[in-house]
């Protein structure tokens, strides 16, 4: 951080002294108000120029001055905590940021989905980004940014999202598919795009996301109002305290002097709980930013926290979603090289990655197949290739001299032998049912590639083994879920047996294969009725009712606007093992609020025997037993623990910032481990660190 | 030795508690769960118009306490009106009993009659008890409740409370006492002390935690209490009603374990000042204690230090209020553990009722709390908190604090007080301090005993402090029935395996140090004045 970053922080820090601005926040509030009437008090002590005494103490002169220091101090640590946490973040997610205001638009007046679903013909009109509103359809070019988060209503583009992801780039975008989301600020780097602007630029999920990051309008999460009203009631038991007490005693003892009665309410209210609290929720949101996380809520984060079931949708997520040929399997006595080039040729007209790999793996494991160059040639000279077709479910290639060539799904290639007049032998139709068994049970999809020659009776060649590769990394992020105590399920709509494969083969819990989207709301309340809190991610229009109903839906930036809407998190990069992160950046923050909570709380049992004792020493001697710590003077003692809530927040920052490290355990040694590793710290901490103040403040003459 | 004696006289007392734990605690959950009515009961329901079946919403509850409680007021003030007590005097000693507090600024045996005490305080000994306890079992239905509103009716419980339940209590207890040489007769004047129909009075005045004396001397007087058993048997009555509702509260919200981990707690509490108190007691520095082997001013040769200590922890620890010596007398730090005892907010285990709902309030922070601490949902017993729960219970544990500091510098501001008060202390200086401390901490908190010393008997005085006793009774039980309102209606959390267990030990020590947390360092400054300056004298 250079100097001038600092400024600003400190700047920004000072900002946040406006009372309005700490009105939500009421014990930082309080402790402005003391430092206010502290100062008003050290200014007319200096008019009047009268000692001041204290319970029967006499003040050293500058006490008032050295206090209001303290004070004003101790408030300043308080905002600038939570401005450097909001610093700090903002430079870590400073790649990010919506679409300006002013990016040109180019709306499409009067869309015509019919007639002309790509705009080509319709009038269209130059406008900003600012001016747009949900349902306006935009045309978006090469080169352009996309104005506003949207769906893609017509067209295929790939589009640089690495505004988004601050990495990765290219994605497709593509109408009819489930991948249509676009967001706001990415750009579109070919092609062209019809979208439909879903949200207005300020509800976008990121500038949302921004804005409760940023601090200002961030809603307080559940729990935290649960613990402001405690600290409320805190704050009001302390102020009954200082405004009662000088009454209550009047009959026995010396007053006590305002600013002390200040010092000792400052003291006691946990100024550095309501400092830190916001500090730990601000640092989580930009910590899951920075991995590619929106979160819709400090709430959500919360709830992350208590995940104990995640459910994948999809085999997809956690695989490359690209299956690809692994091994050729003839049949009967098939040559191998004949299967191997029919297959080649059987999947010339399949430009999608798994038939593309059929050819490139053919080619490896013979010489002799044709390569797609020659089949190129081929086609020119007559051949035909057969494209794939929903209703036939099959590819191929018609060649020249009148033989045809299919690949395809076992029941289709069998439909298909019938129709061309053969019926394959028994022992071959058993033998490859036998062979496509296999492969489905180790995770692949089986293909089966036949022939027709002219004039002799078609027949099955052999299958190709097409797998699902399981992306690099899933496992251990599997793991770590299991460290974690969280119970991994796979529901997906995917075959039950290649499923359970690719669940067995990342390690995952438990599995459910042919699932409809009932199935899947069905298994969620299954789930949390039996105790889970549950999050799910999910990117279809069907799973929106799941992604709602779980504790947690967790939407991939491509999916549908419902989805997204429906969910509580976006992922950007549409990884999902990004869960992972959700789930221990809830828990880091929930262990670490915790954390100060203890550790706060067990500092004010030190600050009694600090404090309290050097109230009434001067009238009743015999008090200075209770002074455990052997402070200097009742005048340092206060001193010294109200510089001391300063240091101690200087502390606790960074450690509010990074968060303490969460271990997974059950709820009975955590609060174990909490009350030992924060409570005991908490006593020795301020025993310790006031104790060296005193030893500081005892050296300032008079004190 | 003492100490063996001390820990005889705990098991004397725990033994008996054990024994009549389950069988009283599952008949109090019966009575308060039965269905038929008794054809006396019917009698009475037709007398005030009451209609049995009707459940009440926690509102409609609290309007039946508002209404009685008040009818009962004006009865008792205007029997002791015309008993010939002045008006300020009056309405203390009826708000108070009302209240069960039993604060008494008067001299019973010499300023009230026969009639007075028993048509008059004796009634309100049973009813204030019984109300008490009707607001602790509504809560309980609250939270043993499946998104129901109703609280069940207040007449019911209140007549099963007396009939079933307190009358027959007193009867046996009353016996016992006869029996241990209590007197009960209605001469005026037995040799040189004046009798009175006291066993039936005493047996009432400790079951329902209430302590008003039929003697000024209360449980310290031979006729009241006069054998060390009769003391230990007291000290029983006392604590068994409050411990064995912690039963009734297991069975009715069906999981005992809950009441075990409150019966720890309690106990827990107990102790902490117990044993403190009685070492003190016996450690008494200054020449008299040393003189007499320990701090025996004030105390009563036949119960010793160890009798005595116990049943003053047992009357602050309990709303008891009675005394079988003189708070006043104790050693300083002693009399730090007694005021402590009534500031950690009568739990320890509080009195019939009273205790039950002022510790369920306390859990329901410390979930939270844990909840916080934790990052997880507050559920108790199936129960989803949320913030009106947490606002309503940390309105409760301002009351105290309020009630008693507040009052207190209200009494030093006003001249008029502030004149009665200085001269009222005692004594000088710290223990003139204590005095006052003390009979505001009393009042707020419904306790009724006093540090003998302070003459609290003026105008300004029994005013204030009958008016802070009206708050320290009314504001709780509103709050702690819109807690059961609240309750009642609150989500039925789905049993989410992850839960902290709140039955543990380690839960009951966490409640425990929130207790302490809560209630004490508030009035650390004024202890500091009071019964620490004087005890830490050099």
């Amino acid at each position: 951080m250079n100097l001038r970053s600092a400024a600003s922080v400190c700047l920004d820090a000072l900002v946040k002294f406006d009372p309005r601005y700490l009105w939500h926040n009421p014990v930082l509030l309080l402790t402005e108000a003391g430092a206010v009437l502290c100062t008003f008090i050290a200014v007319s002590e200096a008019l009047v120029h009268g000692p001041s005494t204290s319970g029967g103490t006499t003040l050293p002169a500058g006490f008032t001055w050295l206090l209001c220091f303290g004070l004003w101090a101790t408030l300043f640590v308080a905002t600038l905590a939570e401005s450097i946490a909001e610093g700090h973040g903002r430079r870590q997610s400073s790649h990010l940021h919506t679409a300006d205001e002013d990016v040109p638009a180019t709306l499409v007046l009067d869309y015509d989905q019919l007639k002309d679903a790509a705009a080509r013909t319709a009038r269209t009109e130059q406008t900003t980004a600012g001016e747009l509103k949900p349902g306006d359809v935009v045309l978006v070019e090469a080169g352009m940014q996309i104005p506003a988060d949207g769906e893609v209503i017509w067209g295929r583009a790939s589009v640089d999202e690495s505004e988004l992801t601050g990495g990765v780039g290219e994605a497709i975008r593509q109408a009819g598919t489930d991948r249509t989301a676009v967001t706001g600020g990415t750009t579109v780097s070919s092609d062209r795009l019809v979208v439909k602007i879903q949200v207005g630029r300020q509800d976008s999920v990121l500038s949302q996301t921004l804005k409760l990051a940023r601090g200002a309008q961030r809603q307080k999460s559940p729990i935290e109002m649960a613990l402001n009203t405690l600290l409320a009631s805190f704050c009001l038991a302390f102020m009954l305290l200082a405004l009662s007490l000088n009454l209550a005693v009047s009959e026995v003892a010396a007053p006590i002097s305002i600013p002390v009665l200040i010092a000792v309410v400052v003291c006691l209210i946990p100024t550095e709980i309501a400092a830190l609290m916001s500090v730990t929720g601000i640092a989580s949101m930009y910590k899951l930013l920075q991995r590619g996380v929106l979160v819709a809520s400090a709430k959500a984060l919360e709830t992350a926290g208590g995940i104990t079931t995640v459910i994948l949708d999809k085999t997809g997520t956690i695989t490359r979603g690209n299956r690809t040929a692994v091994e050729f399997i003839v049949l009967g006595g098939t040559a191998p090289d004949t299967l191997l080039s029919a297959a080649a040729l059987a999947s010339a007209q399949d430009p999608t990655p798994e038939g593309r790999s059929i050819i490139e793996l053919a080619n490896q494991l013979a010489d002799g197949t044709p390569s797609e160059g020659q089949i190129r040639q081929w086609d020119q000279e007559g051949g035909t290739p057969v494209a794939f077709s929903a209703s036939t479910r099959m590819s191929g290639h018609d060649l020249a001299d009148g033989t045809k060539i299919r690949k395809g799904s076992q029941s289709a290639i069998l439909a298909w032998l019938k129709a061309q007049g053969t019926a394959p032998r028994r022992e071959i139709v058993a033998q490859m049912r036998a062979e496509a068994l296999g492969i489905a049970r180790n995770g692949g999809t089986p293909l089966v590639v036949a022939v027709k020659e002219p004039g002799a009776p078609g027949r099955a060649l052999g299958l190709v083994d097409l797998r699902d590769v399981i992306k690099e990394g899933v496992s251990e992020r599997i793991t770590r879920f299991r460290e974690l105590g969280v119970r991994t399920l796979m529901v997906t709509g995917d075959d039950r047996v290649a499923a359970a494969t690719i669940a067995a083969a990342a390690q995952i819990d438990e599995v459910v294969g042919d699932a409809t989207p009932q199935d899947k709301l069905a298994l969620i309340g299954q789930e949390q009725a039996a105790g889970h809190f549950v999050a799910m991610s999910g990117d279809g229009i069907n799973d929106a009712p799941a992604l709602a109903q779980a504790d947690i839906g967790v939407a991939m930036n491509s999916a549908a606007a419902a989805a997204k809407q429906a969910a509580n998190m976006v992922i950007l990069d549409d990884n999902p093992t990004h869960l992972v992160d959700i789930v221990e950046i809830g828990r880091r923050q929930m262990a670490t609020r915790g954390a100060l909570i203890t550790f706060n709380f067990a500092n004010d049992v030190i600050r009694y025997f600090t404090l309290f004792p050097a109230l009434f020493v001067g009238a009743f001697p015999g008090l200075a037993v209770l002074n455990i710590l052997q402070l200097h003077s009742p005048a340092s003692a206060i001193i010294s623990t109200v510089m001391f809530s300063v240091v101690v927040m200087g502390i606790l920052l960074p450690l509010a910032i990074w968060g303490v490290p969460y271990k997974a355990a059950n709820l009975q040694s955590a609060l174990s481990r909490n009350l030992l590793y924060c409570g005991v710290p908490g006593l020795l901490v301020p025993a310790i660190g006031i104790k060296i103040i005193d030893l500081f403040i005892s050296m300032i003459p008079g004190f | 030795m003492p100490w063996l004696n001390a820990a005889g006289n705990l098991l004397l007392v725990a033994a008996a508690i054990a024994v009549l734990y389950r069988p009283l605690g599952d008949y109090m959950a019966w009575v308060y769960t039965a269905s038929g009515h008794l054809r006396t009961e019917r009698w009475i329901y037709r007398l005030i118009s009451a209609k049995p079946e009707q459940q009440h919403s926690w509102r409609g509850y609290l309007g039946a306490v508002f209404s009685f409680s008040l009818a009962g007021f004006i009865l008792l003030y205007a029997v002791l009106a015309f008993d010939g007590m002045g008006p300020d005097l009056a309405f203390n000693t009826a708000v108070s009993f009302v209240a069960n507090t039993n604060w008494q600024s008067y001299v019973p045996e010499q300023s009230i009659s026969y009639v007075a005490q028993m048509a008059g305080l004796s009634v309100q000994n049973f009813v204030s008890a019984a109300v008490s306890m009707c607001v602790a079992v509504a809560l309980i239905r609250a939270i043993a409740a499946h998104r129901a509103a109703a609280l069940g009716n207040f007449w019911v419980d209140l007549v099963r409370t007396n009939l079933r339940i307190l009358l027959p209590l007193s009867i046996v207890f009353a016996v016992l006492l006869l029996a241990c040489g209590v007197v009960q007769n209605f001469t005026e004047s037995t040799a040189l002390l004046p009798g009175g129909p006291v066993a039936s009075q005493e047996s009432i005045k400790m079951l329902g935690t209430n302590g008003g004396g039929f003697y000024n001397a209360n449980s310290a007087h031979p006729f009241e209490n006069p054998t060390p058993i009769s003391n230990l048997m007291q000290v029983l009555m006392l604590l068994l009603i409050p411990f064995t509702l912690l039963r009734t509260f297991g069975t009715m919200v069906s999981d005992q374990r809950a009441g075990y981990a409150l019966l720890l707690t309690m106990s827990v509490l107990f102790l902490l000042v117990y044993l403190p108190l009685t070492y003190f007691e016996l450690h008494g520095s200054g020449t008299a204690p040393q003189l007499a082997g320990a701090a025996m001013e004030g105390k009563e040769q036949r119960f010793g230090i160890i009798g005595s200590t116990l049943f003053a922890t047992a009357t602050t620890g309990t709303t008891g209020g009675a005394v079988n010596s003189m708070h006043g007398s104790y050693t300083a730090l002693g009399g730090l553990m007694l005021m402590v005892d009534m500031v950690l907010g009568e739990v320890a285990p509080g009195g019939a009722g009273s205790g039950l709902y002022a510790v369920l309030v306390l859990v329901v922070i410390a979930v939270f709390v844990t909840a916080l601490l934790l990052g997880r949902t507050p559920v108790y017993l199936g129960k989803q908190l949320g913030t009106r729960e947490l606002k309503l219970v940390s309105i409760a544990i301002l009351i105290m604090p309020v009630l008693s500091l507040g009052g207190m510098a209200l009494a030093s501001a006003l001249p008029y007080t502030r004149a009665e008060i200085i001269a009222g202390m005692g004594n000088p200086g710290s223990h003139g301090f204590s005095e006052v401390l003390y009979a505001f901490i009393s009042a707020a908190i419904n306790n009724g005993s006093a540090f003998a010393g302070f003459s609290a008997n003026t105008p300004g005085l029994n005013t204030l402090l009958g008016l802070i006793i009206l708050a320290g009774r009314f504001a709780p039980i509103s709050i702690v029935l819109a807690l059961a309102g609240a309750l009642a209606t609150a989500e039925r959390a789905s049993s989410r395996s992850a839960e902290l267990p709140l039955h543990r030990p380690q839960f009951v020590g966490f409640l425990v140090s929130l207790i302490m947390f809560i209630a004490v360092p508030t009035f650390i400054p004024l202890f500091l004045v009071g019964p620490l300056a004087e005890g830490l004298m050099p």
